[in-house]
């Protein structure tokens, strides 16, 4: 294989019709740079989408509650009822792999304008009552000071940690944020800390202006008791909340008196199946980018085995002389064999190469105009390009295939009389 | 070192068969320089052909140095073509995007002999048939003759048992003709078996056994008073 003499053979033949090698190797470039730059834009939506996502703990499913639509146990229909802090842990206790159950409570938002005032500022944000553990399903960065701790919702402090967003509406710049307090909704509150998200999509600016205060407080300072207005419940990386969502809600409509078959008493929106969703679209586009780009390689490939064909046919009586000095037909094979690889490689490289220039000029262009929304860092792994070597490879195998074996075919006595 | 018995030959065309070569039997000993002769259609390229293994006859026994030669598979006549004969064509058949020397290598490459080995001899071949200068020459640039003689280098490195040429001297005027047959003629006093295919009364006659063929028998097999080419040249 690492002959010296049979990779000069090689050089010798290709180089000696460059200009037809050329034409012949750009099908194959051609193909697999749109393999490269297809998979590449394809990678670069789902950045996007991804990031829109942001880091949200995606096997999450939020859940609340809405009016029975089914009488049961001599309850009527149409009945409103809340969930309660003990459901929480009566979910703890009945189903397994859960790793986070976050009840919440809220002001604004679809439950009422929040009134926000801090001396002559005043601001209409979402208030929320949350556990400390909701920082890891709804991730945010603590720009200043601190976040809820179970000492807060142990004490019932009334603190709240402020969004970037709000900050900037009740304060000067400057202004020193942390010990100083707020009023929502008729209550002080003592600001603790400061958070910014990094969340990308429309909402992006909505989700910095935020407040987030201990659970137990929020329930104390605006009168909701034991009621919990929805929960946001994760399950463990080994098992998808989407297959235990059914659990968790049979154990609600069970404490709570609803009918097994009242499908629209309890609202839920499982965020993991909406990214399940997302995933497989994600999966189209590669077998689309894959599918496309393997077409296109397929005409380049047909291109060499054409071009192959006709070195072979130009070189009969060549072959039918190396025959009659004893080079053996599998030597011949195997000679053609490695042209024909040899130049389908070369050419594919070339096409990765300029691909890869490609969506480096892409990234360079995205860069300097800023973010284009949906589309971040287009880009390949290394792992795609070694499959598009190994396409390669395999196809220029193909393509040699059938040349190697009509040189073999001719006998050489046939071969010697060719002109 | 070469033995035919009752070699038979023919060709299908189309409904058509021509019957070639009927019954050729053939003896020729180690060191013998033999002209085969015929008018065209005789089937002497036809039994040139089946002696280099180019060509698989009908029937009859061929027996090369003691091996029978039958139902080879193409590997194995593209060995024992590598180890047994030497080819020199009508038409040279060099191969002409490798230099003189590359040429000469080619036999001693398929016998898998190391890059240095190949170069050396080659070149001591190329010296021996008085080209050694002319090494890195592509065939373009050399002439007929000399193109014969690298073509004889050729043949001759790979050391085989039996040189078969076939018309070594068609595409080339009476001098250089002389020329090549002076060399074949010094190749065969080392003591060569050597096979000459020609319609040329003059080159047959430098040879020392005189075989006619016409129509696919052998009707006249003699020794003669070898004419040497050397007075010619």
């Amino acid at each position: 294989m690492f002959n010296r003499d049979r990779w000069r053979e090689i050089l010798e033949v290709l180089t000696s019709n460059i200009g037809r090698t050329i034409l012949t190797a750009f099908g194959v470039c051609w193909g697999i740079f749109i393999l490269i730059v297809l998979l590449a834009a394809g990678k670069g939506f789902e950045n996007g989408i991804r990031a829109d996502f942001g880091d949200i703990a995606t096997n999450t499913m939020f859940m609340w509650t809405r009016r029975t639509t089914k009488p049961y146990e001599g309850l009527p229909k149409d009945r409103v009822f809340e969930f309660k802090v003990s459901d929480v842990q009566a979910i703890w206790d009945n189903v397994p792999n859960l790793k986070f159950i976050s009840p919440r409570n809220q002001l604004g938002g679809f439950r009422g304008g929040g009134n926000v005032i801090r001396g002559i500022r005043v601001g209409a944000y979402n208030v929320y009552g949350d556990y400390p553990e909701i920082i890891n399903q709804d991730p945010m960065t603590v720009t200043s000071g601190r976040f809820i701790n179970h000492n807060d919702i142990k004490a019932k402090r009334k603190v709240a940690v402020i969004g970037q967003g709000v900050k900037s509406e009740l304060y000067e710049k400057g202004e020193e944020v942390l010990g100083t307090y707020i009023k929502i909704q008729g209550v002080n509150f003592m600001v603790i800390g400061t958070y910014k998200k990094k969340n990308n999509d429309g909402d992006g600016e909505e989700a910095q202006k935020e407040i987030f205060v201990p659970f137990t407080s929020f329930s104390q300072a605006f009168n909701r008791g034991e009621d919990v207005g929805w929960m946001a419940i994760t399950a463990h990386d080994g098992s998808s909340i989407s297959q235990l969502k059914e659990d968790i809600i049979g154990v609600m409509k069970n404490r709570h008196k609803i009918h097994p078959e009242d499908n629209r008493a309890i609202g839920y929106f499982d965020l993991y199946e909406q990214f399940n969703r997302v995933e497989s679209l994600f999966v189209g586009l590669k077998a689309i980018a894959y599918l496309v780009g393997i077409m296109v390689l397929l005409s380049g490939i047909i291109g060499v085995s054409n071009i192959m064909l006709i070195v072979v046919k130009e070189r009969t009586k060549e072959i039918g002389i190396r025959r009659a000095l004893g080079e053996q037909p599998w030597s011949i094979k195997k000679q053609i064999l490695m042209e024909s690889i040899f130049l389908t490689i070369i050419s594919g490289m070339t096409g990765i190469i300029f691909g890869t220039l490609v969506i480096y000029g892409i990234n360079s262009l995205l860069d300097s105009v800023g973010p284009v929304d949906m589309f971040i860092s287009p880009s390949v792994s290394v792992g795609v390009v070694s499959g598009a070597l190994m396409i390669l490879m395999v196809s220029g195998l193909l393509a040699g295939f059938i040349p190697a074996n009509s040189a073999i075919r001719v006998r050489p006595i046939e071969a010697l009389r060719t002109e | 070192m070469i033995e035919i018995k009752d070699l038979h030959k023919s060709y299908k065309m189309g409904s058509n068969s021509l019957h070639v070569l009927k019954g050729i039997n053939f003896k020729a000993e180690a060191g013998e320089l033999v002209a085969i002769m015929g008018s065209s259609g005789s089937g002497k390229s036809t039994l040139l052909n089946i002696l280099g293994m180019l060509d698989v006859a009908d029937s009859g026994a061929y027996t090369l140095d003691g091996v029978p030669i039958k139902d080879l598979s193409e590997t194995k006549a593209a060995q024992y073509r590598n180890k047994f004969l030497g080819f020199v064509f009508q038409s040279f058949n060099l191969i002409n995007y490798k230099s003189a020397l590359e040429n000469v290598a080619l036999p001693l490459y398929y016998q898998k002999v190391g890059r240095k080995e190949r170069q050396e001899k080659a070149l001591s071949y190329l010296d021996k048939v008085g080209l050694k200068e002319w090494a890195t020459h592509l065939p373009s640039e050399l002439s007929g003759g000399q193109k014969q003689r690298v073509a004889i280098a050729r043949a001759m490195a790979a050391e085989p048992k039996v040189l078969l040429a076939d018309e070594p001297t068609g595409a080339l005027d009476s001098t250089t003709s002389y020329e090549v047959m002076d060399l074949i003629q010094k190749i065969n006093d080392e003591g060569n078996t050597i096979l000459v295919v020609t319609h040329e009364e003059d080159i047959a006659h430098m040879c020392k056994r005189i075989v006619h063929l016409k129509d696919g028998v052998i009707v006249e097999d003699k020794k003669i008073e070898q004419v040497r080419a050397e007075q010619y040249v």
